[in-house]
């Protein structure tokens, strides 16, 4: 199994970007400099990791490993709030819902034997779950920003008729919730017929038997709907008061007559 | 007769727009009071402000002596009900509708009140279980209305509920506000434009660009 990918056979890969850039070309598409840009990022960002990852590993230390998973943890929580379209709190509210998500599945999958606590498995784990959970949360903070703008009446109906906050939202946070799940349930549905995900791909190539490599990524769909059901959860209940001032009343009501 | 709700110099502003200004009234307790004026004078909002969906920017509204902003919202809107022009019906059903008042104050659900509401605003039992989208408009505003009294309330806020309604909807509308203030000694507020409201009322106020016009 030849897992090593040459400097000329990539620099050939590379010209599938060019592709991209002619179809942005003749489409008039205006996205040329954003392929360029993300293209450098990407390189830069994933020979940085590499390079820090094979650190990481060799130096096996339980301090270096958490440091890491912070960082991990930090960036998906940034990215996440930036979908929340400047709601109050919404760092730390992504951040404990991270968090949480990641370090309850983390926990179950080594307790329960499935992976190692060495670095070289829970990085790459936790970075799995932080960015399912990353996305869920993103989706759920987008879900309800539309629907508390959509359902501004209904919601204003419930508290007028002395329903507390919570009584207003339940229908749009189960939405919501549920928006930030379906990504994953959908994935789930089709884990090996539409594709073969990532983790197992990365298995078979490695040359791993494809029965086993399935163990892995069923582990990694339970993972997943673990910490994008904790992480949405999270997020949406900690988030939906946001949409309301100290009176119970809905922010930025509209003023009609 | 003592004032159930007294407003003190009351203004409502949002961003620039000075929207209500300088209003005090008194209502006493049981009275019929229509609100009226030109559109975009501030009628609405003031319903709003006195059902606590919105906080006065300026002045005071007392409840039965006691400042609003003091209350919990919460328990004020349940005493101080709020109905709207064009309600939204929740769920799927009527009944998922007539269980909330009973849901939010963890009560049992009441089937044979919920029944008998309906049957008072000219709807069968049957009803109960009717989907929302096969109701005409004034079934969802007779259903919407007994929402809100489904528990009677102190205060009902009335915002053009019969606007847009025909006359046989909007005369049932009429006799089921008549019946709770008669009968049930609900103090009523309504924006309208209705002759028949009009003429029920015991007090008639008018609202032009925010300030108090007229009273009667």
């Amino acid at each position: 199994m030849n897992l090593d990918v040459s400097n000329w056979s990539l620099t050939l890969a590379g010209l599938l970007v060019l592709v991209a850039m002619w179809i942005g070309y003749r489409e008039k598409l205006g996205i040329d400099r954003e392929i360029i840009t993300a293209v450098i990022r990407a390189v830069i960002q994933l020979f940085v990791v590499g390079y820090l990852l094979k650190y990481v590993f060799r130096v096996n230390n339980v301090f270096l490993t958490l440091v890491m998973i912070l960082i991990i943890l930090f960036n998906a929580s940034w990215n996440a709030q930036k979908r929340s379209n400047g709601m109050a709190h919404a760092l730390p509210i992504s951040f404990v819902a991270i968090l949480a998500s990641t370090g309850v599945t983390l926990g179950v999958l080594i307790l329960s034997g499935a992976i190692k606590l060495i670095p070289s498995q829970v990085i790459p784990i936790s970075g799995m779950i932080a960015s399912n959970s990353m996305v869920a949360i993103g989706l759920c903070y987008r879900s309800m920003n539309t629907k508390f703008r959509d359902q501004r009446q209904s919601v204003m109906e419930r508290l007028a008729l002395g329903g507390t906050v919570r009584d207003a939202s339940i229908g749009i946070l189960r939405e919501s919730i549920k928006t930030g799940m379906a990504p994953t349930i959908d994935s789930a549905k089709t884990g090996g017929i539409v594709s073969l995900p990532g983790m197992m791909s990365g298995l078979i190539f490695a040359g791993v038997d494809p029965v086993r490599a399935i163990k892995y990524q069923i582990m990694v769909t339970f993972m997943l709907l673990s910490a994008t059901s904790i992480g949405s959860v999270i997020a949406c209940y900690l988030a939906y008061r946001n949409f309301y001032n100290s009176r119970k009343q809905l922010k930025d009501m509209p003023n009609n007559d | 007769m003592t004032a159930i709700l007294e407003l003190q110099n009351v203004g409502y502003r949002a961003q620039e727009n000075q929207i209500l200004q300088g209003i005090s009234l008194s209502v006493g307790a049981e009275d019929y009071l229509t609100i009226t004026g030109p559109s975009g004078g501030g009628k609405s909002t003031l319903l709003r402000v006195l059902a606590s969906l919105l906080t006065a920017t300026e002045g005071k509204i007392l409840f039965k002596g006691q400042d609003i902003s003091e209350k919990d919202p919460i328990e004020y809107r349940r005493q101080v009900s709020y109905c709207f022009q064009q309600p939204t019906l929740f769920g799927r059903t009527v009944a998922d509708n007539l269980d909330f008042p009973f849901q939010i104050r963890n009560a049992d659900i009441d089937v044979a009140k919920q029944k008998s509401a309906l049957e008072y605003v000219g709807l069968p039992e049957s009803y109960l279980s009717k989907k929302i989208t096969e109701l005409s408009g004034g079934e969802k505003q007779r259903v919407a209305m007994i929402r809100n009294i489904m528990f009677s309330p102190d205060v009902l806020l009335l915002d053009e509920v019969t606007a847009g309604l025909d006359e046989a909807n909007k005369d049932i509308v009429h006799n089921l506000i008549e019946h709770f203030h008669k009968d049930h000694h609900v103090t009523i507020l309504a924006v309208t434009h209705d002759a028949t409201e009009i003429a029920q009322a015991s007090h008639i106020i008018t609202i032009v660009k925010g300030k108090l016009e007229v009273t009667k």
